[in-house]
């Protein structure tokens, strides 16, 4: 049986099974270089798809760092808001999506159904908001605003709501401490765009879409800073989304706290003088218009005379900054950015300029003597002076027969200055200037840091304009066909100023840089400008860059990293002439055109020397700007009001106000240490406690009316309405005198 | 059964005892092809650990128990072994004499499943289940009894010495013996076990020494019959998409093409060395259906890298080899035929699989021999196996 013999063993089957080897084997080759190729070759290309197939991200938002100030007062901090999120995952694991999770949800939070299904669907090309536009496995909010009640009732009935959270989360906030909302200088936060996300993509500070950024202000500067890092978990998940397990975890990093030198207090009295000198200017009859002022913006700016840092800076009209929390509304925005909104996002203290007005006379000064005139000398003050049948007029002052420049800068004489600047521009040549024409009016303007931005921690900064050579050129080759074309020789005054300027607008004629001497025509400053230069006569002459971030602390508050002030130049002037110059200002505010808001109301002159320049900007078919700049040892305030009236008139009952705050002045002239504000800057930071938060002092409901009544005295603490409104309209403020030792509040800006 | 004790090693040499018998020169163990037993072992363990990677986190299927799969593949293979065991004690030449009966039976059985004992799983029709978690795929053990149905007729008058080649008339019985039970697992309809025992009969047809006529007049018949199939929508849409998704691998890789895009991601994220058994993502993250029986490979390449998955296809080829040359060095036509129709079985039967996975073939339900998990299919292999260490047991020391 086991012994056949070979009978069935033939070539043809012997060959056959040969062939059936051969591609056996043959198969099992192809199959192996087809694992070659997709395994070595390709293999990288796969292992890439492979790890984009189940690798999820999930983000936790970092929570951002507060805005202090000085004195450790919450700015701009986050509240804790109950937060209903729905997991979109979770609910499609349901039978029917989630659904009937999402109608229960609706009914206990009273909201439509409806509503809630379409905040939760994913938003693409074709679907309209509402719509989530993060991730899916990002839990979706539905609302930030449930009561706590609404809160429990989902959390104790979770069973019922299967993929639904109640969970507190920050929401950024600007508590306005002391009603002081500082809205400008904070600026506000909006989500981040598609753009902003693509730009940061490969730095190491990469957006996530969940992000809120800085628009303006602080939020901005300093955006870096306060968000944080979002911490990131990757997920690996399975086929149907289900996590499987954690890849890595970077966990979220809060973002540090930004310690300005803002004082909550004073900034509230800041933007409350400056509200209520705009609304009493508004009551005030402009003589020249024929109908009241408009005071249509404002700003005021308190700085450290010795730092440069900022206490306050108020800007007018304004606005609530947590108009932009959780996503602003369109009749809200429209209200900040339309074309009747008078452009509330705008902070007038950096982006708002004009001319500067008598202010401007400092330089000027300073400029004359550089030039080689003595600070001493006699120079006549006329009430008019002409040039050619031009007749430029003294606007602000009398005929005081020959002054030195000190005396012409207490009394604002513009006929002193006006000679000056004609007699120089003579030197240099007059129309056709010598080629290299001294032009020390403008270098001075320029040296005491007109013209560029002061480099102020506040985005989009604006510069201002020093009407030189330069910039006439430029400025004519730019409007020249258009001024051509306009102009008319016998036309209307608009027609023949084109004419003008057809013809030799590029040239610096005589008048302009008359005008020019005393801060008119085409120069353009900000109020932070002006308080930097005043600021700088106030030191010695350091021209610092404004800051009102003083240290960004870390979240821990291990690390304190103190943003110390920078100069960016000195004052063209020396040591001698600052001191007269000095001195000149102090006689403004004690004999000059500053005298009746100051020395003659009870200002404790001996005590706390104060130094002010008054200044009323022309400007072509608007009513006048109201400059008032001032300094003492410490503080520089620069105020201006567009279309308020004068300098001191409508200006400085404001400008006093926040010094007799600071100071704890009373209207009588008596200090009290104790009411004070800050009898001297803050130096310092707040003490940061051993676990990063920040102790703060509480603030006054409202310091503004606390101040008020304490320099009016006990009797009319709660007098409100300040006197203006009894003002006589016939009377123009420049005119007006302050009496003194009146009781009453309201009687400091009657007028008489 | 008959002739079961009429089976001897050999019919000389003086009787000995214990395990100097069993390892003499002449004891089945040392005749035994051990290079394919080691091979088939070795895939069958290795199969049991990518089973376990690929169902240890598919609670929905494992019933809880994560080693539900790991345990009953091993116990599918120890049951293989036995079967493998006792077909070599029997011998395919007792067995021979069986045929009829197990033929009948192997019928029967993919008849209940056309009746309403039968139950679909995964669009085919074609399992009978038994209750307590088992159940049988018929179909798989008429894989083996066409083969040796096939080999009996058409070796019956060579291996007597009647005939060099089987005539026309062997040919045709033997065709329609092939037919009857391919016919009925095409109405399940299980397509790919049916192209197996198309190829099954092809390598049978060559191995027999048909003539020529035969064999193309086969392949050309098959070709007929798969026009017939699209023709008459015997296929489900299911399996037509199928063959869309293997023309054009990009269509729909979320629908029809999902599990061809997936699986080949599994392998090709693999690359050398893979990502280390139980690391890898695909796997874990349940991305490829079918990973335990169908996809098995997907596992290896993945995890286990081209080292692994070549290690697979380098021991199915160990096994193939040594079966050719069984089939090659076998004496008599009968046991020649048998060893060519598991060769072509295997061979097809791998080659379709590991492709489909792969991307180059189209996707079928074939398990991959020894390494998916199945039952049936693990039975029927074993058995397969025990065919080939019986045919080159039962073959002269001499040859």
């Amino acid at each position: 049986m086991t012994n056949i013999p070979e009978t069935g063993r033939t070539p043809r089957v012997q060959i056959r099974l040969v062939v059936i080897q051969i591609l056996v084997l043959s198969l099992l080759g192809t199959l192996g270089g087809r694992l070659w190729y997709l395994q070595i070759r390709e293999g990288a290309e796969y292992a890439k798809e492979a790890s984009g197939n189940h690798v999820q991200r999930v983000v936790q938002p970092a929570v951002r760092g507060s805005i202090l100030d000085a004195r450790g007062v919450p700015l701009a901090d986050n509240e804790t808001r109950l937060v209903v999120s729905a997991s979109r995952t979770d609910l499609l694991k349901q039978k029917d999506d989630g659904k009937a999770v999402l109608t229960k949800l609706a009914g206990v939070l009273g909201m439509d159904p409806q509503d809630v299904m379409l905040k939760v669907r994913l938003c693409d090309a074709k679907t309209p908001q509402p719509c989530w536009n993060g991730s899916p496995y990002q839990p979706i909010p539905i609302t930030d605003e449930a009561t706590p009640k609404q809160a429990l009732q989902i959390r104790e009935r979770s069973e019922d709501f299967p993929g639904i959270t109640a969970e507190p989360e920050a929401v950024r906030r600007y508590p306005a401490p002391g009603k002081a909302n500082t809205a400008q200088v904070l600026g506000y936060l909006s989500p981040v765009t598609d753009d902003e996300i693509q730009a940061a993509q490969d730095t190491d500070s990469p957006y996530l879409r969940s992000d809120q950024v800085g628009r303006s202000g602080l939020e901005r500067e300093y955006d870096r800073e306060l968000r944080g890092k979002a911490g990131v978990t990757r997920y690996e998940v399975d086929n149907l989304g289900r996590v499987i397990g954690q890849a890595e975890a970077d966990p979220a990093q809060p973002g540090a706290n930004l310690v300005t030198s803002i004082d909550a207090r004073v900034q509230r009295i800041a933007e409350y003088e400056l509200n209520e000198a705009m609304k009493t200017a508004r009551q005030q009859w402009d003589r020249v218009t024929g109908e009241k002022y408009k005071a249509d913006s404002g700003a005021v700016v308190v700085m450290e005379a010795k730092t440069g840092r900022i206490v306050a800076m108020a800007s007018n009209p304004t606005y609530d900054p947590n108009a932009w929390v959780g996503g602003i509304s369109a009749k809200d925005y429209a209200k900040l950015t339309g074309k009747d909104s008078n452009y509330p996002l705008l902070n007038r203290a950096t982006q708002g300029q004009s001319a500067p007005g008598s202010t401007f006379k400092v330089i000027s000064t300073a400029a004359a003597v550089e030039a080689g005139y003595p600070f001493d000398g006699r120079y006549p003050c006329t009430s008019s002076y002409s040039v050619g049948n031009q007749v430029f007029k003294n606007f602000e002052s009398e005929n005081f027969g020959p002054i030195s420049l000190g005396r012409a800068l207490e009394v604002s004489c513009d006929t002193v200055f006006y000679g000056l600047a004609h007699k120089e521009w003579q030197r240099d040549g007059g129309i056709t200037p010598k080629k290299n024409a001294n032009d020390y009016f403008f270098k001075a303007a320029h040296q005491f840091g007109l013209g560029k931005e002061t480099g102020i921690d506040l985005p989009n900064e604006v510069t201002g304009r020093v009407p030189d050579r330069q910039w006439k050129q430029r400025f004519w080759q730019a409007n020249k066909d258009a001024w051509c074309k306009q102009g008319k020789k016998d036309g209307t005054y608009v027609e023949k100023i084109a004419y003008e300027n057809c013809l030799e607008g590029n040239r610096m004629r005589a008048g302009d840089e008359i005008n020019y001497s005393i801060g008119q025509g085409d120069t353009l400053v900000t109020p932070i400008q002006m308080a930097t230069i005043y600021a700088a006569i106030s030191n010695g002459g350091t021209l610092y860059n404004p800051t009102i971030g003083k240290a960004v602390v870390s979240p821990d508050g291990r690390t304190v990293t103190e943003i110390k002030p920078k100069s960016h130049g000195r004052l063209p002037i020396s040591a001698a002439t600052r001191d007269q110059m000095d001195e000149a200002l102090a006689g403004v505010a004690t004999r000059g055109t500053a005298a009746w808001r100051f020395a003659q109301v009870g200002w404790p002159q001996d005590k706390i020397p104060m130094h002010a320049k008054t200044g009323t900007a022309e400007v072509y078919g608007k009513q006048t700007t109201s400059w008032f700049a001032t300094y003492t040892k410490d503080y520089a305030i620069v105020m201006t009001i567009s279309q308020g009236g004068t300098g001191s008139g409508a200006s400085g009952p404001a400008v006093r106000n926040i010094y007799d705050a600071l100071y704890g002045v009373t209207d009588t002239g008596s200090i009290d240490r104790s009411k004070a504000l800050l009898p001297s800057p803050q130096k310092g930071l707040p003490k940061i406690k051993t676990d990063g938060t920040i102790t703060s002092p509480k603030v006054a409901k409202d310091p503004a009316k606390d101040a008020r009544a304490y320099q009016e005295g006990a009797t009319a603490p709660d007098e409100q309405q300040p006197g203006a409104t009894t003002a006589s309209p016939a009377a123009a403020n420049r005119d007006t005198r302050r009496r003194r030792k009146t009781p009453r509040r309201g009687s400091r800006r009657k007028l008489t | 059964m008959t002739g079961a004790n009429g089976f001897s090693v050999s019919g000389y040499g003086p009787e000995r005892a214990g395990w100097t018998r069993m390892f003499a020169r002449d004891s089945v163990a040392r005749r035994l092809d051990w290079p394919i037993l080691l091979s088939a072992l070795s895939l069958s363990l290795i199969g049991s650990v990518l089973v376990f990677s690929a169902t240890r986190n598919r609670t929905v299927i494992n019933q809880g128990d994560p080693y539900y799969f790991l345990v009953r593949h091993l116990m599918n293979t120890g049951i293989g072994l036995a079967l493998m065991i006792g077909t070599v004690w029997l011998g395919h030449r007792a067995l021979r004499n069986a045929v009829p009966v197990l033929y009948g039976l192997s019928v029967l059985g993919i008849l209940l499943v056309l009746t309403p004992l039968g139950s679909t799983v995964n669009g085919a029709h074609s399992w009978i289940v038994l209750g307590g978690g088992f159940s049988l795929q018929p179909s798989e053990f008429v894989k083996v009894t066409i083969i040796l149905g096939m080999a009996m007729l058409l070796a019956a008058r060579v291996d007597a010495g009647d005939k060099p080649y089987p005539d026309h008339r062997t040919v045709l019985q033997a065709l329609g013996l092939a037919a009857v039970p391919m016919l009925i697992v095409l109405l399940m309809p299980d397509l790919g076990s049916v192209m197996v025992m198309v190829i099954i009969v092809l390598g049978v047809l060559l191995a027999s020494g048909a003539s020529n006529r035969w064999v193309f007049g086969l392949i050309g018949a098959g070709a007929l019959g798969a026009v017939a199939v699209w023709q008459l929508h015997i296929l489900d849409e299911y399996q037509i998409n199928r063959f869309a998704a293997f023309a054009n691998p990009d269509l729909d890789p979320a629908g029809v093409g999902y599990n061809t895009n997936q699986a080949r991601i599994a392998i090709g994220s693999g690359g050398l060395t893979g990502s280390g058994l139980f690391h890898g993502s695909q796997t874990t993250g349940q991305f490829v259906p079918e990973q335990q029986t169908d996809f098995v490979f997907t596992v290896a390449g993945e995890e286990l890298g081209f080292v692994g998955a070549g290690l697979i296809i380098a021991l199915l080829g160990v096994v193939l080899w040594r079966a050719c040359r069984i089939a090659r060095e076998t004496t008599e036509l009968y046991g020649t035929i048998v060893a060519a129709g598991v060769v072509a079985w295997f061979a097809f039967q791998s080659f379709e699989n590991i492709g489909m996975t792969l991307g180059i073939m189209p996707v079928t339900g074939l398990p991959l021999p020894f390494v998916s998990y199945g039952g049936s299919s693990m039975f029927a292999i074993w058995v397969a196996v025990g065919l080939l260490q019986s045919i080159r047991v039962q073959r002269p020391m001499s040859a």
